[in-house]
């Protein structure tokens, strides 16, 4: 018996997944329906569904953002009406995904595929690199989604001060305080705007704007001074490249 | 262009005819000072010749080359070179067709007063040519430019229509699909609501305005099909004077800002969200607020959305020609946008 969560703002297209999912009584048992990406974070962590039914668009934090904050996640078979950048994303690494609206007989195949996969694929693996993979969509470079405990934290991308790594963790400094997020220095070096964030450091990542000075520092080595009063290292690399976003 | 070309014929002409006029005056003085009609006729015509020459070139050179502001002097002393060389070259021409001492003293004379005479011409000719050429260019710009507006504007005018939210119409059609299960009458509904959503959409020609009234059973359609996707979420108040019953507006005007309204205002909190749309008629202005709740922390910067504000701004700015119609104020937790309409009456 698989266990499964169905994740939509919109309780008839909650409805319609029900519904084909009467076919699978035998198969599928329903866990709970969440409403928005909290719920649905939520009933993740407690149940450790089998698989998920994801809408993409809805309040607050959406579809991706919520897989973010889960720590092992499940297999997912995105349902959704209209996406661009993340269709490409799914084709390669989500179970399946449905456009609104779709069939039975569509439907049906997705979970199929799903029953007929499950105990091969690593699903915590497989929804990691959807998530690589999705993060090519502009939506997903305007904020950065972290936990802290329980809670859950938007920050703006204009809120961030700077980035550091931290082992496997990249540390967000914002005014508020720091969050841990799990991703990777070189994720965000290449989806944060190249002209506002500068890897100034293996470690570091910095906003131009909130540089006051940068002063030279032992050999080739330089230290830029935030506005907050931080200090940063600047290797020499990370000196050539900032040179280059400044303009001198 | 013909026009053009009878007109270039018809100056054609005139210069010609000028510079007769100007030979037979010229023939006529030198005949009053006493010499023979022979010398008065070549003087008058080499004399003549001489200055349609160079009158002729300065306008060919302002043909291809208007002077900038800076550079006027320029054309000063191309004026006064031409002068010169119309007067010295008669001066140096006429002794060889007529070798008479006396009539050579008299040029020679007389010489200041042709120079002058000579000069009042060529910057006359330059004066007029100037004016004329940069008239020209400035026409032609003016219909460049008027093309290139029309051209933008329609172009334009027709991608903004054209941008209905997929996600809403696939949506929407997915609602449909769960309501037909259990609810078909609500389903067949829907299905007539979207339909006049969409027809209403597709009819409605820019330069059309509509009323009010039109323009807000056009939005309840909208508000009614998304009230069916989000349930009990979503509430909706609109409030409109009774004076604003007449009033006008370009139609679908609305209905992106409400639907920004709506979006920011769901998708910015998991709780049950109000918009309300008020109509205002204030000194000839047709003032629509729209006011929805927001979470300033978390809003995303409203770029990038396509067809939201920015498109509103630009198709009032397109009818109107106004930049200063759509205001918007973000206090607390509530996110307000209005636009004026000017009412023509």
């Amino acid at each position: 018996m698989k266990r499964v969560l169905v994740i939509d703002d919109e309780p008839l297209a909650r409805m319609v997944v029900l519904e084909y999912l009467q076919g699978f009584k035998a198969q599928i048992e329903v866990l709970q329906e969440c409403g928005d990406g909290f719920e649905g974070l939520k009933a993740i962590q407690q149940y450790q569904p089998d698989l998920v039914f994801l809408d993409v668009q809805m309040p607050k934090i959406n579809g991706f953002e919520m897989l973010e904050l889960v720590d092992q996640p499940p297999s997912v078979i995105f349902t959704t009406a209209f996406d661009e950048y993340a269709i490409k994303a799914f084709e390669t690494h989500a179970v399946d995904y449905l456009l609104k609206p779709f069939t039975k007989d569509r439907f049906n195949k997705a979970v199929e595929k799903f029953l007929a996969q499950a105990p091969v694929v690593h699903p915590a693996k497989q929804t990691e690199s959807l998530l690589e993979a999705a993060s090519q969509s502009p939506a997903q470079h305007e904020r950065i989604v972290v936990k802290t405990g329980t809670k859950v934290k938007i920050i703006p991308v204009n809120d961030v001060e700077y980035l550091e790594a931290d082992d496997d963790y990249v540390s967000v400094h914002t005014p508020e305080g720091s969050f841990l997020k799990n991703k990777t220095m070189s994720f965000f070096e290449q989806t944060l705007d190249p002209s506002t964030f500068v890897r100034v450091h293996r470690s570091y990542i910095i906003k131009i704007q909130n540089i006051t000075r940068i002063d030279p520092y032992e050999k080739d080595a330089h230290i830029a001074i935030l506005k907050s009063g931080a200090k940063i290292p600047v290797s020499k690399t990370g000196y050539v490249k900032l040179k280059q976003v400044l303009g001198i | 262009m013909a026009n053009l070309q009878s007109t270039f014929s018809k100056i054609r002409i005139a210069f010609v005819t000028g510079g007769l006029v100007w030979a037979t005056l010229l023939t006529y003085v030198v005949h009053s000072f006493s010499f023979s009609w022979y010398i008065a006729v070549m003087d008058g015509a080499v004399c003549t010749l001489l200055l349609g020459a160079a009158c002729w070139l300065i306008n060919n050179n302002l043909k291809y080359y208007q002077p900038g502001k800076g550079s006027y002097i320029n054309l000063f002393f191309w004026c006064l070179a031409l002068t010169a060389a119309a007067t010295f070259g008669a001066r140096w021409v006429l002794p060889y067709i007529i070798s008479n001492t006396i009539y050579t003293n008299f040029h020679v004379q007389s010489i200041t007063i042709r120079f002058f005479t000579n000069f009042l011409a060529i910057g006359w000719m330059a004066l007029l040519s100037m004016i004329w050429y940069s008239q020209l260019d400035q026409k032609e710009n003016e219909k460049r430019k008027s093309e290139a507006e029309k051209l933008a504007r329609d172009a334009e005018l027709y991608n903004l229509r054209q941008q209905l939210q997929p996600h809403f119409l696939f949506n929407s059609l997915n609602s449909i699909n769960a309501l037909i299960g259990f609810k078909p009458d609500e389903a067949r509904k829907m299905i007539h609501q979207l339909s006049d959503f969409l027809r209403g959409t597709l009819k409605k020609d820019d330069q059309q305005q509509v009323t009010l009234p039109d323009e807000l059973a056009h939005l309840q359609l909208y508000l009614d099909i998304e009230k069916v996707r989000f349930g009990h979420r979503l509430k909706a108040e609109i409030s409109c004077d009774d004076k604003c019953d007449t009033a006008i507006l370009p139609p679908m005007i609305l209905q992106p800002i409400v639907e920004n309204a709506i979006k920011f205002g769901l998708y910015d909190t998991t709780e049950s969200v109000t918009v309300s749309i008020r109509a205002e008629i204030e000194d000839n202005y047709l003032t629509m607020t729209v006011q929805n709740p927001y979470d300033p922390k978390t809003a995303r910067p409203r770029r990038g959305t396509g067809f939201g504000l920015s498109g509103v701004q630009r198709r009032l700015y397109l009818l109107y020609a106004r930049t200063d119609l759509v205001e918007t104020y973000a206090d607390d937790n509530i996110f307000t946008t209005i636009i004026k309409i000017p009412q023509l009456l």
